[in-house]
């Protein structure tokens, strides 16, 4: 069975025939061609298809598309601004928050859901919201820079 | 005019040049490439370990519609393997199958769902055959054989001895004997395996897009294992999501593709699971250690006897390389002399083991580090006095051949000494709260620049770079280095625009696709920056004489009176010389764009010895060397234990980019912790149980702890700008230092990996019950 899904995707009104039992993962990846969202498991177990659903972190591969009618869904295209990194990106990448790059759109959305939640988190904070996301090369010692950097550049004013 | 100055990039914090569109979403990884009319490819695997196949009928599933092409082991009788004298894998299984989840055949249908119902269509018919899962089941007497060419399950048995250990022995005043046993353990990157295989059957010709760190390797197996012509073959490379060593080899999934590809006559997307990523392996072996230390008072080490056996799956792959470097990699960190190894590497009924992060030294470093601290105890010695009694005094050769030119071993060591306060704190941490203790131990590791000799051996030189320079000024460099995350195409970017003296803004790189950049050896024992960044200064100078010479015939000087000052030439500095745009204007009236060539090879006294065979693994241009301090708390109660902080020195010889160097040595560090405290892949009878994220358990943010990084620059001689690797060196000394902090901080030695809370908790239960004060070592069975 397939049904209409309507939502509004990285800022943009969008209407799809789903089938009942697509992915908001595969809906992102193959029909949408938004590839940033990433799979790195067989469910539920590294983050890196985390995407913000009305602003709150959520992982894609345990959500389905027809679940999110009528909700706000944004991937980590929809970040910056003008062209430009938004916050979180440029905290990833001037911090080498990002080596292989896989896990990094998972680890953005979970940050850019963090500083909208609480743009001054503190380090237990960020660990906290970061805990389900799995990175295998940084050790994650410069992801925390990386986000701490990242609410400094909110601070200052930039978007998450 | 005159305040004109080259750029300078080299030793700065430089984000890499990849990094905006890893942030942003738009760097394309294998799985990414989705287009129209892909059709899609699913593996049908063994159920069985070990089995001689009557039969694999396929007829049903060929009758499914939406079914365009079925391979099995009879399309394809060649076998691939990534080392030349050990290549008895077939991509399909024929006449027998040898592990749990070997591929038997494969389907490319439509779309994913209608593969998958294929593969339940396909039947498979053995013989069962008796299965060895162990080492010691493998090697028993009356064992069955696995490949009829090694009939008693030993894929390479290795035995040296240098000088006298009986007579080393003797001049000990102490000599000790340790039984370590390492899990096997897995890369576990986060992309899994995927390949993308188009077939033109017009023109004949094979592209595949392939998540590879050796988009060479899979070149030269691609044309084997589809018996084409090389030059009818493209191998891309798109951005790879981590690779830790299991891609350093041509996988089953890229050939497999390839031969679907074909068999259709389309284009096939094959995306594995992560459990298939599991099961493709290729990871760090289980390995069994007996080692024996002869050591004087002072802590000089007179005598070292090792034997090794590893648990190396059910195919050759990297094993020879690994079980050789397990015994070459006792030396070039000490001064060792009257060294006995004894190393076998045994065929068993499980996935193929292969080159992981810190190949065949990480184990035996664990065993080595974990003695010295036993036996530095024994005899009242500080850990690192137990150290600086052997250190190795560069320039040098050791027994085995192996040429070390410059060792910041020490450097490395006062470094973590001071840092953590190696002097006031070790072995007086306070108690923590409750039941919690607390410790510090230390350790030291060490790992090559790069393999000397090439896997295959073609007389080629090492690394070869081009740089194209064209009419709009812009400086594109060429180069097959595969980037898998590590940074390596940062870093030539960084070599080129230091020798031209230019911003990093008028360089840019294009790698991975071999109808457009140079063969290169690939991304495997930290080769890259050392062999391919000799490569990129050699480029770049090239092209600085060319635009030289351009500039003094422009300005009617003689080249030795020009001054390159990047974004400027002049004849000296009342000059006001010329612009980069008009010595490429001047330069190009010669021979239209430019395009120059640099090579890099190395040099003979690097590859090694004779003494034994196989001597010449192990041999490098540079060492690296690490030294780590770990502070831990360990509940008493729980037997959870808690890594507070890192200290880790390592001496790369000059960090070309510090951020990428900071990184990957946290990176090595903390991958070091998941093999220590929470990594083990697990099979019941064969079956892999731990084929997730979840049973097989990397650390989370939660579990890590600070890492901070001294950076040690012993300047190689021969490095690039002084540069050794920086990415490898420092996860083999996490393992033995997190043990001999926990050693330091409850008196238990655990002489087995990884460290869960269970054996902490059962170590301490058994101590409990037996009152017993002193120190118990835990190993298998203990």
């Amino acid at each position: 069975m397939a049904r209409i899904l309507e939502l509004i995707l990285n800022g943009r009104r969008r209407v799809d025939a789903v089938p009942d039992n697509l992915l908001l993962l595969d809906y992102l990846r193959e029909v949408v061609g938004l590839t940033g969202t990433k799979t790195g498991c067989d469910g539920g177990e590294c983050g890196a298809c985390t995407v913000l659903v009305d602003d709150q972190p959520r992982l894609s591969c345990l959500t389905l598309a027809a679940g999110v009618n009528g909700q706000h869904v944004d991937t980590v295209e929809s970040l910056g601004q003008d062209g430009r990194l938004s916050a979180v990106q440029r905290g990833f990448h001037e911090k080498l928050g990002s080596q292989c790059g896989y896990c990094t759109p998972g680890f953005i959305m979970a940050s850019a859901g963090l500083l909208r939640r609480n743009p001054h988190p503190s380090e237990d904070d960020i660990r906290a919201a970061l805990g389900s996301n799995i990175c295998r090369c940084t050790g994650y010692v410069k992801i925390i820079e990386a986000v701490k950097y990242a609410a400094e550049l909110h601070a200052g004013g930039l978007a998450p | 005019m005159n305040e004109v100055v080259p750029a300078h990039n080299i030793g700065a914090y430089v984000p890499m040049v990849d990094g905006p569109d890893k942030v942003s979403g738009r760097a394309k990884y294998t799985a990414d490439l989705i287009t129209p009319g892909l059709l899609a490819g699913r593996i049908f695997r063994s159920p069985y370990s070990h089995a001689e196949i009557l039969e694999v009928d396929v007829s049903a599933a060929l009758r499914l519609p939406g079914v365009k092409a079925i391979v099995t082991g009879a399309d394809c009788d060649k076998t691939f393997g990534v080392l030349p004298i050990a290549r008895s894998e077939h991509p399909l299984a024929r006449d027998k199958v040898r592990y749990r989840g070997e591929p038997v055949a494969a389907v490319a249908a439509v779309d994913d769902a209608t593969a998958k119902r294929a593969l339940g269509l396909i039947k498979l018919k053995v013989k069962e055959l008796p299965a060895h899962y162990t080492c010691k089941a493998a090697t028993a007497a009356g064992a069955s054989t696995i490949h009829a060419h090694r009939p008693d399950n030993i894929e390479r048995d290795v035995l040296f001895e240098l000088g006298s250990v009986q007579q080393g022995f003797r001049e000990a005043d102490l000599v000790r004997e340790g039984i370590y046993d390492c899990a096997e353990v897995c890369q576990n990157q986060m992309e899994m395996h995927a390949a993308v295989a188009e077939y033109d059957a017009v023109r004949e010709r094979m592209t595949v897009y392939a998540s590879t760190q050796v988009p060479y390797y899979v070149h030269l197996m691609l044309a084997q294992i589809l018996d084409m012509d090389m030059s009818r073959i493209r191998v891309i490379k798109p951005h790879v999501g981590g690779g830790f060593g299991c891609r350093t080899e041509a996988l089953n999934v890229e050939l497999i593709a390839a031969l679907l590809a074909r068999k259709a006559a389309g284009s096939v997307r094959m995306v594995t699971t992560r459990e298939e990523t599991f099961i493709t392996h290729r990871g760090r072996p289980q390995t069994d250690i007996r080692l024996k230390i002869g050591m004087r008072k002072d802590g000089k080490i007179t005598a070292v006897e090792c034997e090794c056996y590893q648990r190396g799956g059910a195919h050759s792959g990297y094993g020879i390389v690994t079980i050789l470097y397990s015994g070459s990699m006792l030396y070039a960190i000490y001064d060792l002399h009257n060294v006995k190894y004894i190393g076998k590497r045994v065929l068993t009924n499980t996935p193929p083991c292969g080159a992981f992060r810190g190949h065949g030294t990480v184990d035996i470093r664990f065993a080595f580090e974990s003695l010295l601290d036993e036996m530095a105890l024994e005899l009242r010695l500080d850990a690192m006095a137990a150290r600086r009694a052997n250190y190795l005094t560069a320039p040098t050769f050791t027994d085995n051949d192996l040429m070390v030119n410059s060792y910041g071993l020490p450097e490395c060591v006062d470094w973590v000494e001071k840092a953590s306060g190696w002097r006031q704190r070790k072995s007086k941490l306070p108690k923590g709260k409750g039941s919690i203790r607390k410790g510090l131990g230390f350790a030291c590791s060490h790992y090559i620049s790069g393999a000397s000799k090439p896997v295959n051996w073609t007389g080629e030189p090492h690394a070869t770079v081009k740089i194209k320079l064209d009419f709009d000024g812009s400086i594109v460099v060429l180069s097959g280095a595969a980037d898998i995350g590590q940074g390596s195409s940062t870093i030539l970017v960084q070599t080129v625009a230091e020798v031209l003296g230019l911003d990093l803004s008028r360089i840019r790189i294009v790698t991975g696709d071999s109808e457009v950049v140079p063969k290169d050896n690939g991304s495997y024992s930290s080769r890259v920056t050392f062999m391919v960044g000799n490569a990129a200064i050699d480029a770049a100078r090239n092209l600085k004489h060319v635009l030289v010479a351009a500039a003094a015939r422009k300005l009617e000087a003689r080249p030795e009176e020009i001054e390159c000052l990047g974004e400027v030439y002049r004849a000296g500095a009342q000059d006001k010389g010329l612009t980069f745009n008009e010595v490429v204007t001047e330069a190009l009236k010669d021979s239209g764009t430019i395009t120059v060539t640099g090579n890099y090879s190395t040099i003979p006294e690097s590859h090694g010895g004779k003494k034994y065979r196989g001597a010449a693994i192990g041999g490098t241009m540079g060492y690296s060397y690490s030294a780590q301090v770990v502070e831990v708390s360990v509940d008493e109660e729980t037997g959870m234990v808690n890594v507070d902080k890192v200290w880790v020195a390592h001496d790369c010889g000059k960090a070309l980019n510090r951020l990428t160097v900071e990184g990957q040595v946290q990176g090595s560090v903390w991958m070091g912790m998941g093999q220590a405290m929470s990594e083990e892949t697990g099979y019941h009878e064969g079956l892999l149980v731990t084929g997730n994220m979840l049973d097989y358990r990397v650390p989370t943010i939660q579990d890590s702890p600070p890492i901070e990084v001294g950076i040690i620059e012993s300047n190689d001689p021969h490095g690039p700008f002084g540069a050794k690797e920086a990415g490898e060196g420092s996860l083999a000394a996490f393992l033995p230092a997190l043990t001999n902090a926990i050693a330091d901080a409850i008196g238990v030695r655990f002489n087995i990996l990884p460290v869960t809370p269970d054996r902490v908790f059962a170590a301490l239960e058994k101590r409990r019950r037996a009152g017993n004060e002193s120190t118990p070592r835990m190993g298998r069975g203990a």
